[in-house]
C-alpha cells in the first residue's frame, strides 16, 4: 500500500500545528518523522489516523484521495497506530485486549477465545513477538506491552503501522529488540512510520527521514547522514551534540556514599550496599538501566527514603539521618528524575517554583513573612539568566514546555548555596536545544568547582558528561569505568557482567582523567562489582554483606 | 558559562503560539471579558449554577403550590392563568426570601409613619428596617467560619469532614468556660471564644496527626470523630455531674453567663454581635495565611504537590496536622458565635446541620476565603429568609434546603452547567474537579 500525505494544513486557532505537510510512504519502508517536542509531529498522525480532520491537504492511498472521519475509517484502511501512552486494558490478557472491539464470536455469539488466542500465537510466532495470549497485561513488562499493541494493529490488518516515540518508555535491550521487529515487519511489506526525537534510533532504523520544524516540512535524508546534519535541521541553527569540556581537575571528596543499603517501595533492598565517592570538580556519571535502584539512591541521598544500612557524608559532615531541608541547606542541589511529580508544584507560579525549597530563607522570607518583592525580583534574575521561556513569572509552571521545566528547576537548585549537585536524567524528554543547554550547566558546574553525579540511562549522556563512569545493576556497582570506555564493555556491566579487569581499568581511569590525583583510583573506586565486601571501611562492608543475606 | 544567545534558543511553542500570547495583551478589555465568559471559567460557572438552580427552584415551588396546580388542572381552557399563578407563586416566594434577607420596603414605610425620627428609633422602627440583613449576618457568621474550616484544609490538600466534631468541640469549651467561670467583662468573652477555637483545634489536629502518623485517609477518620463527639456531647448534656444543667430535665447547659456575651454591634433590637466582623477578619487571616505567609506557600504547596514539597524540604506530615488544627480552630469559632452570639446555651441542636453546610460554602466559594464569605453571606441570607417566606407564601421552609442543594449540585458538576449554556471547557480544571481531588489525593 502507498501511502501519500499532501499538503497537510492543521490549525488550533491561532497555532499552526502542521503547515502544507506532505510526505509519501513507500511499501516496506520505514519512514522517520524527526522532529522536536511542539513541531507537530503527533498532529501530522492523529490527522493520518482520523483523530482530527486537516484544515487543508488531502491523504492518497494508492494514488486514491481518502477521507479519515474517525480511526474506524483509518483502521479499515490498513493503517494501525501504536500510541506513546497504551490504550491497554490492564486486567485483561493479551488475547482479550487484542481482540476487544472485533471480538470473534461462534455460534450463539459466545466470544471464540480459542480463535483469538490462535491468532495471537500465529501472529507473534511470524514476527518474532514472543507473546504469550493468555498472559494478563498488568504482569507485562512495558516492551511486551508495546508489543501487544503491534499485534492490536497487525491483527486489524494494518499495512501501514504509526509509531508514535515507540522507544520513550523501553531500555536500551527493549529498544534493540523492537528495532528487530521492525525490521522483520518492514521485510514482510508492512510500511512503518516512526515518530522520534532522538537522532541515533532515526539512524539505525529508518530507509528515509523526514524533518519537520516548527510544522513544516524541513528536509528529507536518507541514511547515513550526520547526527549534527539532522540536528541542525531539527533545531534550525547548528547545535552541538556534545557540550566541549576540559579535563576534570578533581579537588577534595565532597560526597562520600558508603555501604549505602536502600529499600525500595515492596520492602526489598533496591540499593545494596553501594560506596562511591564525588571529588569537588569532577562528574560521576552513573550508567545502568532503569530500574536497577538508580531512583531509590538519589531519593537515599536526598532523605527521601531512609538508609537502611551505610553512611553518607558530605565534606566529612555525617548526612545519613539528616532530613530532606536539612540536606538542601548542607548543600545539595537536587535535580529530580520526575521533574513534574518531584520537581515542580505545576499550578504554582514559575516565581513561586524558583523559591520551592528556599522560600523560608532571607532574603525571601522575614518571620512568617513572605517578601513577595524580593521573591519577585529574584525570579526576573533567574528567568533572564537561565533564559526561561514563559509569558511572565505568573505563569504556572505546569504550563511550560519540558525544557523550560527543566531550566526553571535547574535555575532554582544553582541559584542557592551548594557544594553537591545531584541530577537524575536531566534531559529525559527533552529537545536537543534544551539538552545542548541543560549539558553546559551542568559542566559549568563541575567547572566551577561542584561535586556532580549525574544518574542517566542514557549513555549519550554519561559520555557526554562524566568524568568517571558507575554502572549500577541490581542496586549495586559493578564497575567504575574512565570516560573513554567502549560502549560495548559498559553495557555488559550494565548487563550485570563480571567486572574482570577491574584493577588494571580503574588505573587507567585514574591515569586518563585525572593527572594530578593519583589517590583517585584507590579513593573513588572502592569495591569490585559483586563484592560488596571490600569498600573503604570494613565496618559498613560487613554491615552490607550481612544486609544482602537477609532478604 | 553564559546562556545561549536568546534569539537562538529554540522554543518549544510554535512562532505561532507566541504571537497569539503576544496579542492577549493588547486586545480591548471587553473582549477579554467575553472570551473568558466564554471559556466558562469558574466564578463564570458558578454564577450560572447559582441562576439555574434559582430557575429550578422557583419552577419547584411553582409546581407545588396547591394554587398553582389547581390553575394547571385547568390548563387547557385557561393557559394564561396558570402560568399566571406558576409565576406569581414563583416571584412570591422569591421576594419574601428577599424581604426577610436584605431589605423589607414595608418597614421603611411603617418607619416614616411615626410622629418623629426620635420615637421611631426608640420604638425600635429603624432597628426593622435592617433586621433583615443584621440576621442575614447573623446567620452568615457560622456559615463563614465553618467553611473556612473546610477551605483551608482544603488548600493543603485536605478534606475535612470533621465540620460537626470541630463544632462540637469548640461549642463543649465555649459553653463550660462560658458558664462555669466568672470573670470580668471582655476577659470573660475572649477567654471562652479562645477556648472554642482551643476545642476545635484539638480535634482537627487529632485528625491531622492519625493521618500523619499512620496514613488512615482523613475523610474516614473526621467522619467517625463526628460520631464520636455527637455521643459525647449527648453522654455530657444527659449528665447532671458534667453538663446538664441542674435541676433540667432537658438536655441542656445552664445559660450562658452575660459577661460571656459577645458584645452586640447595633443596638439590643438587632442580633448582629462581634461575631460576624470576626468571622470576616478570620476570612481575611486565612486568605493572608495562605498568600502571605511561609506556612501558607507550605500548605498550598503540599496540597498541590505533596511530594515535590516534600523533596523540596518541606515537611509534609507535620503541616497536616497544623492545617487541620488551624481548621478545626475555626470551625470552633464557629461554634463560639454560635454559643456565645445567639444561642447562650449549649444543646443537642445547638450544631445545625453546620458540618455539612460548611462543606457546601466551601464548595461555593470555590475554596478560597472570599468565596468563602460569599457563598456563607448567600447562604445565610437563605437561612434567614426563609421563616418569612414560610409565614407570607406559604412555600415550606424546606425549599431553602432545596435551593442549596441543587446550587451545589450545579457548582460540583461543571460540565452540566457548560453543556445546559453551551460553553467551551475551561482550561483550568473547574470546581467540581478540584474538589473531587481531594478524595483520590
Amino acid at each position: 500500500m502507498e501511502l501519500e500525505l499532501r499538503g497537510i494544513t492543521k490549525r488550533f486557532g491561532p497555532i499552526v500545528a502542521n503547515d502544507g505537510i506532505s510526505l509519501s510512504v513507500a511499501p516496506g519502508q520505514v519512514h522517520a518523522l524527526l522532529g522536536e517536542n511542539g513541531a507537530g509531529k503527533t498532529t501530522l498522525m492523529n490527522v493520518l489516523y482520523g483523530l482530527t480532520q486537516p484544515d487543508e491537504g488531502e491523504i492518497l492511498i494508492d494514488g486514491k484521495p481518502t477521507r479519515f472521519g474517525s480511526p474506524r475509517d483509518a483502521i479499515a484502511a490498513g493503517i494501525g497506530m501504536v500510541h506513546q501512552h497504551f490504550m491497554l486494558v490492564p486486567v485483561f490478557t493479551v488475547a482479550e485486549n487484542v481482540t476487544l472491539g472485533i471480538e470473534e464470536t461462534g455460534r450463539a455469539g459466545l466470544l471464540d477465545r480459542r480463535r483469538t488466542r490462535r491468532g495471537v500465537r500465529e501472529l507473534s510466532h511470524r514476527y518474532g513477538l514472543d507473546v504469550n495470549p493468555d498472559a494478563l497485561v498488568e504482569d507485562l513488562p512495558v516492551g511486551i506491552q508495546q508489543r501487544v499493541e503491534i499485534i492490536k494493529a497487525l491483527v486489524r490488518q494494518a499495512n501501514v503501522l504509526i509509531l508514535d516515540e515507540p522507544t520513550a518508555v523501553l531500555t536500551p535491550a527493549e529498544t534493540e529488540e523492537l528495532f528487530r521487529i521492525i525490521r522483520q515487519l518492514r521485510d514482510g511489506g508492512t510500511s512503518v512510520i516512526f515518530i522520534s526525537h532522538k537522532l541515533r534510533e532515526v539512524q539505525s532504523i529508518a530507509d528515509t527521514i523526514t524533518v519537520l520544524r516548527r510544522g513544516k516540512v524541513v528536509g528529507q535524508r536518507t541514511p547515513p547522514a550526520t547526527e549534527e546534519d539532522l540536528a541542525s535541521l531539527m533545531v534550525g541553527r547548528n547545535v552541538q551534540l556534545r557540550v566541549s569540556k576540559t579535563p576534570a581537575r578533581p579537588g577534595d571528596v565532597v560526597l562520600r556514599v558508603t555501604g549505602l543499603a536502600v529499600a525500595g517501595e515492596h520492602g526489598e533492598l533496591a540499593v545494596r550496599g553501594l560506596s562511591f565517592d564525588v571529588r569537588a570538580g569532577e562528574i560521576l556519571g552513573i550508567a545502568g538501566v532503569q530500574g536497577n535502584g538508580q531512583t531509590e539512591l538519589c531519593e537515599a541521598l536526598m532523605g527521601l527514603r531512609p538508609a537502611v544500612a551505610g553512611s553518607v557524608t558530605l565534606n566529612g559532615v555525617d548526612l545519613t539521618r539528616a532530613s530532606p531541608r536539612d540536606r538542601l541547606r548542607a548543600g545539595i542541589a537536587y535535580v529530580p528524575e520526575d521533574r513534574k511529580e518531584d520537581g515542580l508544584v505545576g499550578s504554582f507560579t514559575v516565581t513561586e517554583n524558583l523559591i520551592l525549597d528556599t522560600y523560608d530563607q532571607p532574603p525571601y522570607a522575614s518571620g512568617l513573612n513572605l517578601n513577595l518583592s524580593e521573591i519577585a525580583r529574584n525570579a526576573a534574575a533567574r528567568i533572564a539568566e537561565f533564559d526561561i521561556r514563559t509569558e511572565s513569572g505568573a505563569a504556572p509552571a505546569g504550563t511550560l514546555s519540558g525544557g523550560n521545566q527543566q531550566k526553571v528547576i535547574l535555575a532554582r537548585e544553582l541559584g542557592r548555596e551548594h557544594k553537591v549537585l545531584i541530577a537524575s536524567q536531566p534531559t529525559r524528554g527533552l529537545d536537543v536545544g534544551s539538552i545542548e543547554f541543560v549539558h553546559r550547566r551542568i559542566v559549568g558546574q563541575r567547572d566551577h568547582g561542584v561535586a556532580v553525579v549525574i544518574v542517566s540511562s542514557e549513555l549519550d549522556e554519561i559520555y557526554a558528561l562524566a568524568d568517571r563512569i558507575a554502572v549500577m545493576y541490581e542496586g549495586k556497582i559493578t564497575g567504575f569505568r574512565g570516560p573513554g570506555v567502549p560502549a560495548a564493555e559498559l553495557g555488559r556491566l550494565m548487563a550485570g557482567g563480571a567486572d574482570d579487569g577491574d584493577d588494571g581499568d580503574d588505573g587507567g581511569d585514574g591515569v586518563t582523567e585525572v593527572p594530578g590525583g593519583p589517590a583517585d583510583g584507590e579513593a573513588g573506586v572502592p569495591g569490585s562489582p559483586d563484592s560488596p565486601d571490600s569498600p573503604d571501611s570494613p565496618d559498613s562492608a560487613a554491615e552490607a554483606a550481612a544486609l544482602q543475606e537477609e532478604p | 558559562m553564559t546562556a545561549p544567545p536568546p534569539a537562538a534558543e529554540p522554543s518549544a511553542t510554535p512562532p505561532a503560539a507566541e504571537e497569539a500570547a503576544g496579542d492577549s495583551r493588547h486586545r480591548p478589555f471587553g473582549e477579554i471579558l467575553r472570551q473568558s465568559v466564554l471559556e466558562g471559567n469558574t466564578v463564570t460557572v458558578t454564577v450560572l449554577a447559582l441562576f439555574t438552580a434559582t430557575v429550578l427552584g422557583g419552577l419547584l415551588t411553582a409546581f407545588t403550590n396547591a394554587s398553582v396546580l389547581h390553575a394547571w388542572g385547568s390548563f387547557f381552557t385557561a393557559p394564561g392563568n396558570a402560568v399566571a399563578r406558576a409565576w406569581d407563586a414563583a416571584a412570591g416566594t422569591y421576594v419574601a426570601l428577599f424581604e426577610g434577607s436584605v431589605f423589607n420596603p414595608h418597614t421603611v414605610a411603617a418607619l416614616f409613619q411615626q410622629a418623629s425620627l426620635p420615637v421611631a428609633v426608640h420604638d425600635g422602627y429603624l432597628s426593622a428596617v435592617f433586621n433583615p440583613l443584621s440576621e442575614t449576618a447573623v446567620q452568615a457568621t457560622p456559615l463563614i467560619l465553618a467553611g473556612l474550616a473546610v477551605a483551608l484544609p482544603y488548600q493543603a490538600g485536605m478534606f475535612n469532614i470533621g465540620g460537626q466534631s470541630q463544632f462540637i468541640g469548640g461549642a463543649i469549651m465555649s459553653a463550660w468556660l462560658g458558664y462555669d467561670v466568672s470573670m470580668p467583662f471582655f476577659v470573660h468573652v475572649v477567654v471562652c471564644v479562645l477556648g472554642g477555637f482551643a476545642g476545635g483545634a484539638a480535634l482537627g489536629w487529632l485528625a491531622g496527626e492519625i493521618k500523619a502518623r499512620t496514613g488512615a485517609h482523613e475523610v474516614i477518620v473526621t467522619i467517625m470523630l463526628n460520631y464520636v463527639m455527637l455521643y459525647l456531647l449527648a453522654y455530657l448534656l444527659s449528665s447532671p455531674s458534667l453538663m446538664q444543667a441542674p435541676g433540667s430535665p432537658n438536655p441542656i447547659t445552664p445559660p450562658i453567663a452575660s459577661n460571656a456575651h459577645l458584645p452586640l454591634l447595633a443596638g439590643t433590637h438587632l442580633r448582629i454581635n462581634a461575631g460576624f466582623p470576626l468571622a470576616l477578619a478570620c476570612a481575611f487571616g486565612v486568605w493572608w495565611l495562605l498568600n502571605r505567609t511561609t506556612t501558607g506557600f507550605e500548605f498550598r504547596g503540599i496540597g498541590a504537590n505533596a511530594s515535590a514539597s516534600r523533596v523540596a524540604g518541606m515537611n509534609v506530615e507535620r503541616n497536616w496536622a497544623l492545617v487541620m488544627a488551624i481548621g478545626g480552630g475555626l470551625a470552633g469559632l464557629a461554634a463560639s458565635t454560635v454559643i456565645l452570639g445567639t444561642d447562650f446555651t449549649l444543646n443537642p441542636q445547638s450544631f445545625g446541620t453546620y458540618g455539612i453546610d460548611a462543606i457546601t460554602v466551601a464548595l461555593l466559594g470555590l475554596g478560597r476565603p472570599g468565596g468563602v464569605v460569599a457563598a456563607g453571606l448567600l447562604f445565610g441570607a437563605l437561612h434567614a429568609g426563609s421563616p418569612g417566606m414560610q409565614a407570607s407564601t406559604g412555600t415550606p421552609v424546606q425549599i431553602v434546603q432545596v435551593l442549596q442543594a441543587l446550587i451545589v449540585l450545579f457548582v460540583a458538576a461543571p460540565p452540566l452547567v457548560r453543556a445546559i449554556y453551551r460553553l467551551r471547557a475551561a482550561r483550568a480544571g473547574g470546581v467540581g474537579t478540584t474538589m473531587s481531588k481531594g478524595w483520590n489525593a
